[in-house]
């Protein structure tokens, strides 16, 4: 295959970036997109220009870094997978693909396609977590029944990566699918009840302060999210917060 | 317990609330304008009280007010918010991959709808106020259809009356099924409240507009 890739180069977090244009050649179909990226990058360092900085870790949609947004859509045009497990076979012959980093004022871009989304941590440290000791007195997993659809709700809510899909995708930059996940997780199950309250409370704070917009139900998030989180979560976490409001 | 508009999901929550205290007002409002096309009488003994009951008058219609300038001061907030959460836009966004024209242009629906509520409130409200609390005019409990069909006789008035209303069912096509989910509703509902939605969104803007071209006719042919 061959292709034009037109890719956002920004020297740094205070330059302004522009689109540059690439042509790429023998492309395999069966190539995952990052590794047409790095054929395209290891073309570019034989010619000393700058490769193209992009985040990638496990390359098998575990780790989430692989933050792109293909030709209008975050990890591209496939659906429930990541920028790794993207296939070049998705494109045709000639196409031309557009590569942009994950745009919101909360994922201010540090080069290239890399941006930092060291927000979603602030959130899961403002919250998403249980507070117990589990050093030398841990418990057996079935010492606690847990409600089986309760315990494959909590289970489908854990499988988020953090990769920020929905928010690059909501036309709001809103980070409700990724919050709402990560307090859904905890909310299900009865390890969690107990700091269920201040959880919400301070999670869906915690997303206010970094500035990500607000969440109008367009559904856009649940349909780009690699994992097929579903938008369940958000109408969970909103019963979550209106009750806490009454037990504070 | 400390409810405050601090939060992103309580004024979420507070959109919906708001969005639906309107859906009920539009329908009792359509309740009363269908009557119109089939009894005069009825029309105006509902018109009559609405107009000058006093709970109706001095508590249901403030509150009313309030509701209307409560969503769409709200609505303009929350978009301008929303648009500075992405200061660089993308090149290309392909926004009809994942979501519908409507969800994502409320702003757009919400606008037009707000221009035909100036509007209206100049053609209807004004006046009425105007009849009663400033020219302390004596009240006649038949005036209401004969004034409604008179409103009616404006064709370019019917037709701006039209696509407002068209722009309306697109707003209340995504906001009312939207505003249950706003408020936490379990998805095993959605299929019902997306049908009911469907049906409500078309059906009662559809209805407004029939009145007013019913009017529009009949002003036509009796005279
Ligand atoms: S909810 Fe989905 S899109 Fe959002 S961060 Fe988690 S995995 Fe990524
Ligand atoms: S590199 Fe880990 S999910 Fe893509």
């Amino acid at each position: 295959m061959q292709l034009t890739l037109k890719i956002w180069r920004q020297e740094n977090a205070d330059s302004k970036g522009k689109i540059v244009s690439y042509e790429i050649s023998d492309v395999s179909p069966d190539m995952s997109f990052l590794e047409m990226m790095d054929v395209l990058n290891e073309e570019l360092m034989i010619k000393g220009i700058d490769p193209v900085a992009f985040d990638h870790d496990c390359r098998e949609g575990i780790c989430g870094s692989c933050s792109m947004f293909i030709n209008g859509e975050a990890h591209g045009p496939d659906r429930y997978v990541t920028t790794c497990q993207l296939h070049m076979r998705k494109f045709k012959d000639g196409d031309t693909i557009y590569v942009e980093p994950f745009r919101a004022k909360t994922f201010p871009v540090i080069k290239d396609l890399v941006v930092d989304r060291t927000a979603f941590d602030r959130i899961q440290h403002a919250g998403g977590f249980i507070s117990v000791n589990t050093s030398g007195n841990t418990q057996d997993a079935n010492s606690i029944p847990i409600e089986k659809a309760n315990a494959d709700k909590a289970f489908d809510a854990a499988t988020c990566i953090g990769c920020g899909a929905c928010v690059a995708t909501c036309k709001n930059s809103s980070a409700m699918l990724f919050v709402s996940a990560k307090v859904s997780q905890f909310a299900l199950l009865p390890q969690g009840e107990v700091e269920a309250t201040d959880r919400v409370i301070n999670m869906v704070k915690q997303m206010d302060e970094e500035g990500f917009g607000n969440c109008t139900n367009t559904g856009a998030c649940q349909v780009e999210c690699p994992k097929g989180i579903s938008l369940d979560n958000i109408a969970r976490m909103n019963r979550e917060l209106v009750k806490a409001q009454f037990k504070k | 317990m400390a409810i405050k508009l601090d939060s992103s999901i309580i004024r979420k929550v507070a959109m919906a609330l708001s969005g639906l205290f309107l859906i009920i007002f539009l329908t009792q409002h359509f309740i009363i304008n269908i009557s119109s096309v089939f009894s005069e009488k009825i029309f105006n003994m509902l018109s009559h009280f609405m107009g000058n009951n006093f709970i109706v008058q001095f508590i249901a219609q403030p509150i009313l007010i309030v509701g209307v300038l409560f969503h769409f001061i709200m609505g303009f907030y929350l978009e301008w918010q929303n648009r500075s959460a992405r200061s660089v836009k993308y090149v290309v966004y392909k926004g009809s991959a994942n979501s519908t024209w409507i969800s994502r242009n409320m702003i757009v629906s919400g606008a037009v709808v707000l221009s035909f509520l100036v509007l209206h409130f100049y053609d209807f409200w004004i006046p009425e106020m105007k009849y009663k609390y400033y020219d302390f005019l004596a009240e006649d409990p038949n005036r209401y259809h004969e004034e409604l069909v008179h409103k009616f006789n404006d064709p370019i008035k019917v037709i701006l009356y039209c696509i407002s209303f068209f722009f309306l069912a697109l707003h209340l096509l995504h906001g009312f099924a939207s505003s249950f989910k706003s408020l936490g509703t379990d998805s095993r509902y959605y299929y019902s409240i997306d049908l009911f939605t469907k049906i409500y969104a078309i059906g009662i803007p559809l209805g407004f507009c029939f009145i007013a071209v019913f009017h529009l006719i009949t002003n036509i042919v009796t005279h």
